[in-house]
């Protein structure tokens, strides 16, 4: 198929609608917007329904209920959105509903600032909400990955009966590339699914009950059963891309636009004969803790954690595989700022050459 | 003859039906329920007219009226 | 021998959650006496919301889908549009209805959307144990306004039908009370209607239920009743607000 010049909001809400998305609900906050603007006139070419919710919380309760009737549903927003997403999310993981939800994160907390930021990655992957359940993060670095990502997503969601998070940044959101685009995937009319409460199924529904209040007895089960969702993620699910691992002695572990950047740094640092290599995790959850667990300490003298955000959140993932056998450095900029190719070749080199904590 | 039957499952002895009783037919038991409830009874059958009210007025749907020829 | 009065279908037959007297269940009932008589309970999805009407999870026999707290107007437009031919009724007390559930419920009534809210009106908050609702009557006491509900610091009864009344795209909107014969057949007239007007994809409909809370008003039921007509009847008048076949 031939490539096409998009923007990333844009190619991500036609990846969605491709994969047989048909319900979107969101409410304007930047620098998502073109997501909810490109749904609003795309839905009804391909008979789907969007609503502008009056309300993030509006937004990801309407999903809800569009998703327990069997329809591919998702919602975009940004950090401070999310956060007040975060009540319906706890509720789709709750009545194991599947949907997508997207994040284009910016920087914070609070308002903070509509610039690019990776601030939400311990929302994202530790605390979407209350009663904790967990989710599958996934964090593009170009639009192709987050056009195939998002493409693919419902069939984790669906699989699971569990939200799923794409999570990219302002940077992502708002850059124009070429991609590819997938087939169109035919929605699923019939309706078949185990969750259906629809009435376009074959088999009768007549007192059929979706509920997020369980008897204490029930929910211990079902918190078991995330518990087992979480470890089979961890050991099916995990995707990673790994660089120059065989011989790198300081390792660079960034996701999203942070690790595209740094990956241009480290090509110009080994050129110059400097061994780095770089983990980026593609699924932030499940996090990729074998890559890091599995380096050769023996030879690896650094970590560093390249991230939009201060203080660096992924640190913490990141030290519990390290386990205190290399030190770890962070780098990175954060409330919006960002960092270009020669300020994270210059602070990745003071690093390497002792010039930094 | 009309009848009025209480449930004795679901009446919880609020006593709607015997405060709205055109007849003035339905009075409190004295006996609680298996439910803990004291239900209605029905103290003159005959003067039943079948209207409904106490079975409108059952919140709990306890209450089934019958018309006889 | 012809039955006058026998239990709706629509209901299971278990004893509800409900407290001794209250009209929750009376109001779920006349639900079911509607659902019924229309022929709809295979077709009907019941949007349960947070508070003692999610009792009706367990006492409704057609489909139900729970929501969070104030948020079922949003999961029955989600779940509306997308099946439209549903008869879709979302369940409310006032708590969540009229307090943290106020963005969802009017902006579900501006856009019109085509589903039905019977908004069970008890001035109190039943499950957790009654504190002051939007709807608790100056004076009224409440484990959180212990003294009574003094409109100073915490203004007056929210009046729903009024506010969603001055919106132009809502169908039917009206008030009944349930604590008398008359009333609460014209509560089920109103219900019907609102089905009804749903089925012909007429728009937005608000059912308001006057309704108690023998428990957490410290009464006997049989003295809410009273309580209401002298109380709460005055203040909240029952009534057809908005009308569109009638202009009213």
């Amino acid at each position: 198929m031939a490539k096409v010049l998009m923007k990333g909001c844009e190619a991500v809400a036609e990846a969605a609608v491709r994969a047989g998305c048909r319900f979107f609900a969101g409410y304007p906050i930047t620098p998502q917007n073109e997501i909810p603007e490109y749904m609003s006139s795309r839905m009804p070419e391909v008979d789907g329904v969007f609503v502008q919710g009056e309300s993030e919380v509006a937004s990801i309760n309407m999903v809800y209920g569009a998703s327990a009737a069997g329809v591919r549903s998702m919602t975009s927003s940004s950090g401070p959105g999310i956060s007040l997403k975060s009540e319906g999310i706890s509720y789709l993981s709750s009545t194991k509903l599947p949907a997508l939800i997207v994040n284009v994160s910016r920087g914070g907390p609070g308002l903070g600032s509509i610039q690019p930021a990776q601030s939400d990655y311990y929302q994202m992957t530790k605390a979407l909400g209350h009663g904790g359940f967990r989710l599958m993060c996934f964090a593009p670095a170009t639009l192709q990955e987050a056009v195939d990502l998002v493409y693919h997503s419902f069939d984790y969601a669906e699989r699971d009966r569990n939200p799923v998070i794409v999570l990219l940044d302002g940077c992502l959101g708002a850059i124009m590339e070429q991609v590819e685009l997938p087939e169109m995937v035919e929605p699923d009319t019939k309706r078949t699914k185990a969750w259906n409460m629809s009435r376009y199924a074959d088999e009768p529904r007549k007192g059929k009950g979706l509920s997020p209040v369980y008897p204490e007895f029930v929910l211990e089960k079902e918190n078991m059963a995330r518990g087992q969702l979480l470890k089979s993620w961890e050991e099916n699910d995990v995707q990673v891309e790994e660089l120059f691992l065989d011989d790198a002695e300081y390792v660079i572990v960034a996701y999203g636009i942070s690790a595209r950047v740094a990956k241009e740094a480290m090509l110009k640092l080994r050129e110059e004969g400097f061994k780095v290599g770089m983990i980026r995790p593609i699924t932030l959850l499940p996090f990729p803790k074998k890559s890091l667990r599995n380096l050769d300490y023996n030879r690896v003298k650094g970590i560093i954690d390249v991230e939009l955000a201060i203080p660096a959140q992924m640190h913490d993932d990141i030290a519990l595989e390290v386990m205190e056998r290399a030190p770890i450095y962070e780098y990175g900029r954060s409330g919006g700022m960002l960092f270009n190719d020669e300020e994270a070749y210059d602070a990745i080199k003071k690093i390497i050459t002792g010039g930094a904590q | 003859m009309n009848s009025i039957q209480v449930s004795a499952m679901f009446c919880k002895g609020c006593a709607y039906c015997v405060k709205f009783c055109p007849k003035k037919i339905l009075e409190m038991g004295t006996v609680r329920s298996r439910k803990g409830h004291f239900n209605p009874v029905v103290t003159d059958p005959e003067k039943c007219i079948a209207c409904g009210i106490c079975a409108t007025m059952c919140p709990e749907a306890a209450i089934e009226v019958t018309k006889g020829e | 021998m012809a039955k006058v009065y026998s239990r709706p279908q629509s209901l299971l037959p278990v004893p509800s959650g409900f407290c001794p007297g209250c009209l929750h269940s009376m109001a779920i009932k006349l639900v079911g006496e509607v659902v019924d008589e229309l022929g709809q309970l295979d077709n009907t999805m019941h949007i349960v919301p947070v508070g003692c009407s999610t009792l009706n999870l367990l006492y409704w026999k057609g489909d139900n889908l729970g929501s969070a707290h104030g948020r079922a107007p949003a999961v029955a437009t989600g779940f509306k549009r997308v099946c439209p031919e549903r008869l879709v009724f979302a369940y409310q007390g006032d708590g969540d209805l009229a307090s943290i559930g106020l963005a969802e419920i009017i902006a579900a009534a501006n856009r019109g959307e085509n589903f039905t809210v019977i908004f069970a009106n008890n001035s109190t908050y039943g499950m957790t144990g009654g504190q002051m609702a939007p709807t608790t009557l100056v004076g009224q006491k409440a484990t959180t306004c212990k003294m009574g509900r003094d409109p100073q610091t915490t203004g007056f009864p929210m009046k729903m039908c009024e506010l969603i009344s001055t919106l132009d795209a809502p169908a039917f909107v009206a008030r009944y009370a349930l604590n008398n014969p008359k009333n609460i057949n014209e509560a089920r007239k109103g219900i019907k209607k609102a089905f009804e007007y749903q089925m012909a994809g007429k728009g937005f409909t608000f059912i308001e239920l006057l309704i108690n809370c023998p428990t957490n008003w410290g009464m006997s039921p049989l003295q809410t009743l009273d309580f209401m007509e002298s109380n709460t009847i005055p203040y909240f008048k029952p009534g057809v607000y908005k009308d569109k076949e009638a202009e009213v």
